[in-house]
């Protein structure tokens, strides 16, 4: 409780200094455009410093962060109950007393940075019921966001500010970011070695890595929205890197428009949610209301709608994920840390962010069904469908990230906000290595993709792309004890169906989307993988492994993706082992802000971990995978060179055929996009303006010629030869009249002139008498 | 005191010197018109010095006469050469200004 104290002093220099973080790469994209060119490394040498100083100061930055938290559980260590069903802590425990103290205990500590009031710390007890089945509720104040900002600029009365907002979803964000983009840099220098526009390449490297951390420290939604559009743009430019081709161009457009649909919701919801909360900008503040009930249901929902549009289009959620698989005709390195690690988590992120808002507007009357979960679970199932049919490995990879992405939607629709942030934690690091891999592959295979014509066997000439790849697709698939398998395994307990599970209602729907991806994944990961690593080499020349700069990344990568899982492993795991128990759930301790006003919504619980969910859903991730073995398998029997099999049960099975050639066309997304909705409406819309263009673009046009040669008729004869010139002659003539008429005086008489002057005197001297 | 005597002199002489000036057609006689008007406003300076016991106007009064000395020299000279150009000391005839 008393936790904040230390933090009462002052933020520590870290937390008030976070915005060097983006800053660095900032910095490095400016100096890598002006002078990239003439340095000995072209640039990528200020971009590895520059993340490299990034990845240093985010790292600090979480250690601080974890040790805060850890500090301040010490401190007040009996708040809450952190046991599940079965045991209560001993090793926290504190007295009953005590804990009751805290569970309606409130404490405001205010934060300052630079003499701002900051951050307004509560430490409102969770006050979900305790006996509640399952229910795991933090008492304890923990991660309260540290705020630091600045005036950014005012219209009329109104003050907007800029800042960094860190909470434990940014630190883990920071870690992510700077460590994929760190690895990534490092990558990229052998991959993309020798590139025509390598000095380029390493400046959006930069920039996308700075807007990716500054949309990440956005304390408000206006700064959110310049951090998105500016990822934006970075994913455009190195989607079309190689912007010669065709295709690649193609795909940077249809990324960027794709997004820009998107784009248009995200200002709406910020709009209308600005106007919601009155007229605020700053995301606490706008999360507190929507905790709180003060922002307009209605208002909420649209703006939640909207912004869930925005999510769809950058996270690639079904319908508007069409981008996402073609955007790999950019640079691998580029696919793994921009669609794959960072960037398409940015809407995953964007939920966590404003997820009072999210949460409570968009519950679906009437049921207790979150239309985030509907949509994700749409999502994880039908891309992970897609990865099947995939000749391209990055296109599988591409997909499988559309399906994972799904998986975290589904996640944070079901009320699982932890399970979703743990998932997109351990996702960043298989993925990217996943991506990696299949980068290094082609490295290998001269620059192809295409996992039937080109790859195969590849196992006994890359042993180390081999082993990462494999313990990354195991990772992804859910295997124990990899990452991905504490992440899923939460999301799917988090659904709350299975029998013990508890969480926050029983989502049917969404878990058994889940569950089908869950097998979903590790099938078409085992197909990749035999495709790519097992049987006989089908490409030609000699594949031969990648350079220690593309491999150590990997080992890297490979490395987390084994570990981070055990960050957050549930309470009776760590019990069963015999763990000390302060080594359960760290992860939902550093990262959930529970128990903060902003953060929702009242009687969130968390969902028991189940040992036979797990089991269970492993289980059938194994089973998949087998089959799916056999399958190939059984095809290496008949032919070691094939890639698939000519008499297979497409060309027996009519709906078989059917059913591949929708998968193929990608549920013939594009074909609606492109052939219906564009060519119905282009051609009308060009006529129109076609018609719009001849008729009253021309007609104003030509009114306005005409008009203008009117004026400058008038001007030239009224105003210039008729009132400039005429006003000149006419004081010439005035001149000339007035001397003319004046010189009849002028007569030359003396004496003349000598009356008029006596005369002017008389008149003088009869004035002056008269006047005085 | 006999100021007003003085002083009614004085303004019949000024008459008759403006009269002169006006109505003369010879240049010399103009002249000696002004001579007139000048010698009135001598009597009055002397007058009125007299009259307030204060040599002042006797003084004012030498100093007219000397200017009125160098502007009858400049006057006859400019004279002279009218005679000299035009054989006439007629003013009505040296008309050269007329606009």
């Amino acid at each position: 409780m008393f936790a904040a104290e230390a933090a009462e002093t002052a933020l520590p220099w870290l937390y008030q200094n976070v915005w060097l973080i983006p800053a660095l790469p900032a910095a490095s994209f400016l100096l890598i455009l002006f002078f990239g060119k003439r340095l000995p490394y072209k640039g990528a040498e200020i971009g590895l410093t520059a993340v490299g100083a990034a990845f240093v100061l985010a790292m600090l930055t979480t250690f601080t962060w974890i040790g805060d938290i850890q500090g301040a559980e010490g401190a007040e260590a009996p708040a809450g109950e952190h046991g599940e069903t079965t045991d209560d802590h001993e090793g926290e425990g504190g007295s009953g007393a005590e804990e009751d103290e805290d569970e309606h205990g409130l404490a405001d500590t205010v934060l300052s940075v630079d003499g701002e009031s900051v951050a307004s710390v509560s430490l409102t007890a969770a006050t979900t019921a305790e006996g509640e089945e399952g229910g795991d509720s933090h008492g304890e104040a923990r991660g309260a966001a540290k705020i630091a900002t600045l005036d950014w600029f005012s219209i009329g009365a109104k003050t907007f500010r800029i800042g960094t907002l860190l909470d434990g979803q940014a630190v883990m964000l920071l870690f992510v970011v700077t460590i994929v983009s760190g690895l990534v840099h490092i990558y990229s220098t052998d991959y993309v070695n020798g590139d025509r526009r390598y000095t380029h390449y390493f400046a959006f490297l930069s920039l996308f890595t700075a807007a990716m951390l500054f949309m990440v420290l956005a304390s408000s939604t206006l700064q959110l929205i310049v951090g998105w559009e500016l990822v934006g743009v970075c994913s455009f430019a190195l989607i079309g890197h190689w912007w010669e081709e065709k295709p690649n161009s193609d795909a940077a457009l249809k990324a960027f428009l794709t997004n820009r649909v998107g784009d248009i919701g995200l200002l709406i919801g910020m709009i209308t949610l600005y106007f919601g909360a009155g007229q605020t900008f700053d995301i606490l503040t706008i999360n507190e209301k929507a905790v709180n009930g003060e922002i307009d249901k209605l208002l909420l929902t649209v703006s939640a709608v909207s912004l869930m549009g925005a999510v769809m289009s950058k996270s690639g959620q079904f319908v508007l994920h069409t981008w996402l698989p073609d955007a790999m005709a950019g640079p691998t390195p580029v696919s793994a840390l921009i669609h794959a690690a960072t960037m398409v988590v940015a809407g995953v992120y964007l939920i966590g962010r404003l997820y009072p808002v999210f949460f409570i507007g968009l519950e679906i009357p009437g049921s207790n069904l979150n239309l985030m979960a509907l949509i994700g679970g749409v999502t994880t199932v039908g891309a992970g469908l897609l990865a099947f049919v995939q000749r391209d490995i990055k296109k599988v990879l591409a997909y499988s990230t559309v399906s994972q992405l799904g998986y975290m939607v589904l996640a944070l629709g079901v009320g699982a906000y932890t399970a979703g942030m743990f998932h997109l934690f351990t996702h960043a690091f298989f993925k990217a290595c996943l991506f990696l891999g299949a980068g290094s592959v082609s490295h290998a295979v001269h620059h192809s993709f295409d996992m039937k014509s080109d790859m195969g066997g590849l196992r006994k000439y890359m042993p180390t792309t081999f082993w990462t790849f494999i313990i990354g697709s195991a990772a992804l698939a859910g295997i124990p004890p990899l990452a991905g398998f504490w992440s899923k395994d939460e999301i799917l307990a988090g659904a709350g169906v299975w029998p013990g599970t508890g969480g926050n209602g029983t989502y049917y729907i969404p878990f058994i989307f889940g569950i089908i991806t869950a097998a979903l994944t590790a099938a078409y990961m085992t197909r990749t993988v035999w495709l790519t690593f097992f049987g006989e080499y089908r490409g030609h020349g000699e594949p031969h492994e990648s350079g220690k700069r593309i491999t150590v990344p990997l080992i890297i990568l490979a490395g987390m993706a084994s570990v981070v899982g055990f960050l957050n492993m549930p309470g009776p795991f760590v019990d069963a082992l015999g763990l000390p128990s302060g080594l359960a759930h760290r992860f939902e301790d550093w990262v959930e802000p529970a128990g903060q006003p902003n953060f929702p919504p009242q009687g969130f619980t968390h969902a028991a971990p189940s040992l036979t969910l797990a089991i269970f859903a492993s289980g059938l991730a194994l089973a998949a995978g087998y089959l799916v073995l056999r399958y190939y398998q059984g095809l290496y029997a008949k032919d070691p060179k094939a890639s698939e099999y000519t008499d297979g049960l497409r060309s027996k099975n009519r709906m078989a055929a059917a059913g591949y050639r929708v998968l193929e066309q990608k549920y013939y997304l594009d074909v609606l996009y492109t052939d219906i909705i564009v060519a119905r409406v282009k051609g009308p819309i060009a006529r129109a303006a076609y018609w719009f263009n001849q008729n009253i673009l021309d007609g104003i046009v030509n009114l306005a010629a005409t008009f203008s040669v009117g004026m400058g008729r008038f001007i030239y004869w009224i105003v210039d030869q008729g009132m400039v010139d005429g006003s000149i002659n006419a004081s010439g003539r005035s001149a000339s009249a007035s001397g003319q008429f004046l010189r009849r005086i002028q007569t030359g008489q003396i004496r003349q002139y000598a009356t008029l002057m006596f005369g002017a005197a008389a008149v003088l001297v009869a004035v002056f008498i008269v006047a005085v | 005191m006999l100021l007003n005597q003085f002083l009614l002199f004085a303004a019949v002489l000024f008459s008759i010197g403006v009269y002169g000036v006006l109505v003369r057609k010879n240049g010399v006689l103009i002249l000696m018109s002004i001579e007139l008007i000048l010698n009135s406003v001598n009597i009055n300076l002397v007058a009125f010095g007299a009259y307030n016991g204060d040599v002042g106007g006797q003084v004012f009064a030498l100093f007219v006469i000397a200017v009125a000395a160098a502007e009858v020299g400049v006057g006859l000279a400019i004279v002279l050469l009218i005679y000299r150009n035009r054989r006439s000391i007629d003013v009505a005839e040296a008309n050269l200004l007329k606009g």
